[in-house]
């Protein structure tokens, strides 16, 4: 009797997410909008309808083993067409912090490309593609990944050797720093 | 010689645009007999019937023919344009060139040779028409309302407030129905008892209306106008012109037995009021559960402890016959009886899962918990609470193939319900759809969900108990996982069916039923409250399942249409009827059997064998309630029977018309 819908036990924590994303669970009635318009759809284990519909019932587990979470690109696409408003993008976040807190990540390479990425901007002020691709590519173990495009990007000059800075590290790392105290606060 | 009138219509471009209407004027204008034949653009407007009319005097014409729409759209209009002229407005046919000829061909040549055939035969058939002549029956002002439900109540109300007599037939001990036994009603969530019961007392105090609760139907001849009808007054025990309703009888009483009112949960005595309200306030006693009435013991405690010596062992049923003008049907509905169509939902074993009609009583502050939600089981307070949907609904296998219409708003209310009273609790909510047409009704159930009930898509497969708990088990189809709920109690929400008996009324009433058993209107759109038999009205869910406001608002269209009868002294009838030649009549009464209206009956007529003088049989056809089906007319195997308008004899001219 695994999926006893009253012995659940991820009620207190939707129950947080809701507060914190403002989403209003109960408005969706499922019908699918969300879910037929998603690009990243095809790649996705749960529907973004039923990641809804699982937090209506309290199976939060479900929601944060599933790979859908990881894959969501946060195009907004679901919430521009949604009947209710509801905003898929933020519970798919959410669901995402608290899958890493509890070590649930279901795509590993999402949220290694996701570390990477924020180290870079801390360090440099904003990403550099260079690096991120290259520690990327060596972290995952996919050494030649998308290495067919870097002549033509290099020759464009769409990326380049040198790191490009900006001109205030400091304040971003400032910023960094204080969002991640407020949040520890929280 | 006769001399007929034709006119072909060009109905704008509807007909003329197939056929060749000048064509067909000529062609027909050649048949002996035809004197005038003309095209006209519109027939139907204004200068186009002033046309007949001034054709009528000029030509001496003594009957018309006219090629147009179908005679269900015109008919009357021409019937009422010839009213006045000196033809009689039955010398007219008309010949649907529209929906029968132009509307339905392609080939401009073939229809056009089809409309001359179609004027052709009616030409023919005009030729034997026969001046038909409207007769009148008097109209007995007075209405017979049959079920004292809301509907009934409503209609009954409605009819006597418009100034006519109203007698109100319940076969309970008190009116109200099913609404009074309900705790709260959707949308507005408005106490269903405080709306009612102003209601009920205000039909026992009506000057108009007559109240005869404990009372059956029993016969029903007549026709409109003129309904004879037999009522049966059962005994009730207790002499209601002396009982004031003080209630020590009940008090004392010794019998306990399930009260039928509260849905079994709970007991009622021997000698009871249905419930505290009840209108009329005075008791009956139950002879079946009456130790004195069934002879199980000597008791008579009440007949000891009344006051006014009310208590009279010796009533008996009695029959009383009044004739009534008009009939509102409003009998009502049950719910299905679960108990013997669900196994898996434990056949009614559990206690604990109960009829949503069981939930009202439950939830109802004059109920036998005092409003309190306690389960049966153990008058504990359930927490976790699973609302099956579509219980017998939609469900042709174990059920009915219809939906209850009004189970998703009832549902979404007693989840509201429990949410409220019961502090921390879970409601479950199994659906297949979720079906909220009507004003208010998406938002009540939005209201639900935000209250915090859960709804689950999917039919709950099996219900069993294990340990003090009830194991719910279904799939959520919307993420195709099997599911359970660990629930403290059930509330199944059951099908509507018509009451019982209503077999019986309807073939009192000589109206019909449909498969289901829910008596048939006229016209599912355009006659709603009416039944085939003139004067017969329907009022509420006799009719099919249907909430309060539709019920009500059912309950005031019909007490319209019997002030629409009421409103005149007399009433013209059809003269397009059967009429019996005696003489061929051989009194075989197959056209006694096959008349739908019941409007052929048999009468002795002096006759002859030979030189003999001898009594026989013959038909004789009710003008009243025949409507002229001609049903008569085809069973009749001596072709005594003719349908005025329509004889055989017509009908051949129009045969031979077209084949010879």
């Amino acid at each position: 009797m695994d999926d006893c819908l009253n012995e659940k036990s991820g009620k207190n924590l939707i129950k947080q997410i809701t507060r914190e994303t403002g989403v209003v669970l109960h408005d969706c009635y499922q019908c699918g909008k969300c879910s037929a318009g998603c690009p990243m759809a095809h790649a996705m284990d749960l529907m973004p309808r039923e990641v809804v519909h699982y937090m209506q019932l309290g199976m939060m587990d479900e929601v944060l083993k599933s790979k859908t979470i990881w894959l969501c690109a946060t195009c907004h696409t679901c919430v521009d067409r949604c009947p209710n408003d509801i905003d898929i993008p933020s519970l798919m976040e959410k669901s995402r912090q608290e899958a890493k807190r509890r070590g649930l990540v279901a795509v590993k390479e999402v949220d290694r490309f996701n570390d990477i990425f924020m180290e870079n901007v801390k360090l440099f002020g904003k990403s550099q593609e260079v690096i991120l691709e290259g520690l990327y590519n060596v972290s995952t173990g996919h050494f030649i990944q998308d290495m067919e495009n870097v002549p033509h990007m290099l020759s464009h000059k769409l990326i380049g050797i040198k790191p490009v800075m900006i001109r205030d590290r400091g304040a971003v790392q400032k910023i960094i720093r204080k969002t991640m105290k407020d949040k520890k606060k929280k | 010689m006769s001399r007929t009138g034709v006119i072909i219509c060009h109905c704008g471009t509807n007909i003329a645009s197939m056929v060749d209407v000048e064509k067909v004027a000529e062609e027909i204008g050649k048949i002996p007999g035809v004197v005038y034949s003309v095209t006209n653009k519109y027939t139907c407007s204004e200068p186009g019937q002033q046309m007949i009319k001034d054709a009528i005097e000029e030509h001496s014409l003594d009957r018309i023919v006219i090629g147009a729409c179908t005679p269900r759209m015109h008919e009357t209009t021409f019937r009422k344009m010839l009213k006045g002229t000196k033809i009689n407005p039955y010398m007219l046919e008309i010949a649907n060139l529209r929906e029968q000829c132009a509307w339905v061909h392609t080939d401009k040549e073939k229809a056009t040779e089809k409309a001359i055939s179609l004027v052709r035969m009616s030409v023919a058939k005009v030729g034997s028409n026969k001046p038909l002549f409207t007769s009148f029956i008097p109209i007995h002002k007075k209405a017979l309302v049959i079920g004292g439900g809301i509907a009934g109540i409503q209609a009954a109300l409605d009819i006597a407030d418009a100034g006519h007599e109203v007698t109100l037939v319940e076969r309970e001990p008190s009116i109200g129905g099913k609404m009074v036994m309900l705790d709260k009603t959707f949308p507005t969530l408005d106490c269903s008892a405080c709306i009612s019961t102003p209601k009920m007392v205000d039909v026992s105090a009506h000057p108009n209306i007559t109240l005869k609760t404990s009372c059956e139907v029993e016969a029903v001849t007549g026709y409109v106008g003129n309904f004879e009808v037999t009522i049966r007054q059962k005994a009730r025990y207790v002499n209601h012109d002396i009982c004031t309703g003080c209630g020590l009888c009940e008090t004392k009483c010794p019998s306990k037995i399930s009260d039928e009112f509260n849905q079994g949960i709970g007991e009622r005595k021997a000698i009871y009021k249905l419930f505290p309200q009840a209108v009329p306030a005075k008791p009956v006693i139950d002879a079946q559960n009456c130790r004195k009435l069934n002879g199980s013991a000597k008791c008579g405690v009440c007949q000891i402890v009344c006051p006014l010596q009310c208590i009279d062992f010796e009533d008996k049923d009695q029959l009383i016959t009044e004739t009534y003008g008009a009939i509102v049907v409003a009998t009502g509905y049950e719910l299905i009886d679960w108990t013997k169509l669900y196994g898996e939902y434990g056949s009614g074993r559990y206690a604990d899962v109960i009829s949503g009609l069981q939930f009202e009583r439950l939830v109802n502050a004059s109920g036998p918990t005092e409003g309190h939600i306690l389960r049966p089981s153990d008058q504990k307070e359930p927490k976790d609470v699973v609302i099956v949907k579509c219980v017998g609904s939609r469900d042709e296998k174990k059920g009915k193939s219809y939906c209850s219409r009004a189970c998703c708003m009832y549902g979404a209310k007693h989840a509201h319900q429990i949410l409220e009273k019961i502090p921390g609790s879970n409601v479950y909510i199994f659906y297949m759809d979720v079906r909220t047409p009507g004003k208010g009704y998406e938002e009540f159930y939005n209201r639900t969900r935000e209250d915090g009930a859960t709804y689950i898509r999917g039919r709950v497969a099996k219900i069993y108990k294990e340990g003090d708990k009830l194991i719910c088990t279904g799939e959520d189809t919307l993420i195709g996982k099997p599911v359970t709920v660990k629930a403290d109690m059930v509330i199944l929400e059951t099908a509507m069916v018509p009451a019982r008996g209503v077999e019986e009324i309807v073939s009192k009433l000589g109206i019909s039923m449909d498969g289901d058993h829910w008596v048939q209107e006229a016209h599912p759109k355009l006659r709603p409250v009416e039944t085939q038999t003139a004067g017969i009205f329907l009022a509420g869910t006799c009719q099919g399942p249907k909430d309060i406001p539709d019920t009500v608002a059912q309950a005031s269209a019909a007490a319209v249409k019997v002030c629409g009868v009421f409103s005149k002294e007399q009433m013209e009838t059809s003269p397009m009827i059967s009429r019996v030649n005696e003489e061929k009549c051989c009194g075989c009464e197959f056209c006694v059997k096959c008349c739908p209206y019941s409007a052929i009956a048999m009468k002795e007529i002096d006759g002859r064998e030979g030189n003999r003088k001898i009594k026989r049989m013959v038909a004789t056809v009710n003008s009243g309630l025949c409507q002229g089906c001609g049903a008569c007319t085809a069973a009749c195997r001596t072709g005594a029977i003719d349908l005025l308008g329509y004889t055989n004899d017509q009908i051949l001219k129009e045969v031979d018309a077209l084949c010879l």
